[in-house]
């Protein structure tokens, strides 16, 4: 997942790119006629020192490498913000962010 | 009817296992609005997720979604408002299989106004729902998907 957060008037903003097919299990395979099973990410979370400021519920409707963006007041640079994502399948992934 | 003391029980016995029985599959995933993702009605959705379907439509949402979409698989959406209490925002997509499309909640201090791609699976309503104070405001906006990607 690649994400950007930036820091302007005491307000950060952050830009997350989160690689992820987020197939719907309504897509058939053209191939083998069967339907490809939903991956989906299900939940995606903004820790900033300890708290969370923004939660994510998505569903298969939002579209593949799913682009999400927000902004919260406080944050400094040079800190971090902790981001993490579970999918339907209960794959997880972390990755901490720079606040620049 | 009255309600007895030994009926209260027994229906909260009922209540209780039911809730149980539907939440087994999903115990990891607890916090997940499954039953809002899945509803197959917009209005099952809204009950489902806000325990409300009372919306207050008004232009204090701010909804930017494009008029027509060349690709339905990328609509690029964002709500914002200056509303004050904000809780969540929430993406309904009316013709979609499933509308609840994304659901953002906002702690004190993040600000309301959020933006992501989303899927449509044919023209259709587009509705942000803004929870404010507890109560429920909303702004919707049709928007054309074009089929073939000639733009027409």
């Amino acid at each position: 997942m690649k994400a950007k957060a930036k820091s302007k008037n005491d307000i950060t903003t952050v830009r997350i790119l989160a690689k992820h097919p987020m197939e719907t299990g309504r897509r058939i395979d053209k191939e083998t006629g069967e339907k490809i099973p939903a991956h989906y990410i299900q939940e995606l979370t903004c820790e900033y020192n300890g708290n969370v400021v923004f939660v994510a519920q998505l569903s298969t409707a939002v579209s593949q490498n799913p682009y999400l963006a927000f902004s919260f007041a406080g944050g400094k640079k040079g800190e971090t913000l902790q981001l993490r994502w579970n999918d339907n399948i209960g794959d997880v992934e972390k990755t901490d962010v720079k606040i620049k | 009817m009255a309600l007895t003391r030994r009926k209260f029980i027994n229906l909260l016995t009922v209540g209780s296992t039911a809730c149980l029985t539907l939440l087994t599959p999903l115990t990891s995933f607890a916090a997940w609005a499954s039953d809002a993702f899945n509803a197959t009605k917009i209005e099952d959705a809204y009950q489902n997720l806000f325990g409300s379907t009372e919306l207050i439509e008004s232009d204090a949402v701010v909804l930017k979604v494009p008029k027509i979409a060349e690709n339905g698989g990328a609509v690029p959406v964002s709500v914002k408002t200056d509303m004050k209490n904000v809780e969540s925002i929430s993406v309904f997509v009316k013709d979609n299989p499933q509308p609840l499309t994304a659901s953002f909640t906002l702690p004190k201090g993040t600000i309301a106004d959020v933006s992501t791609r989303i899927k449509l699976a044919q023209t259709s309503t587009v509705t942000a729902v803004v929870k404010a104070d507890g109560k429920l405001y909303s702004k919707s906006q049709e928007v054309k998907v074009t089929i073939g990607g000639c733009g027409g």
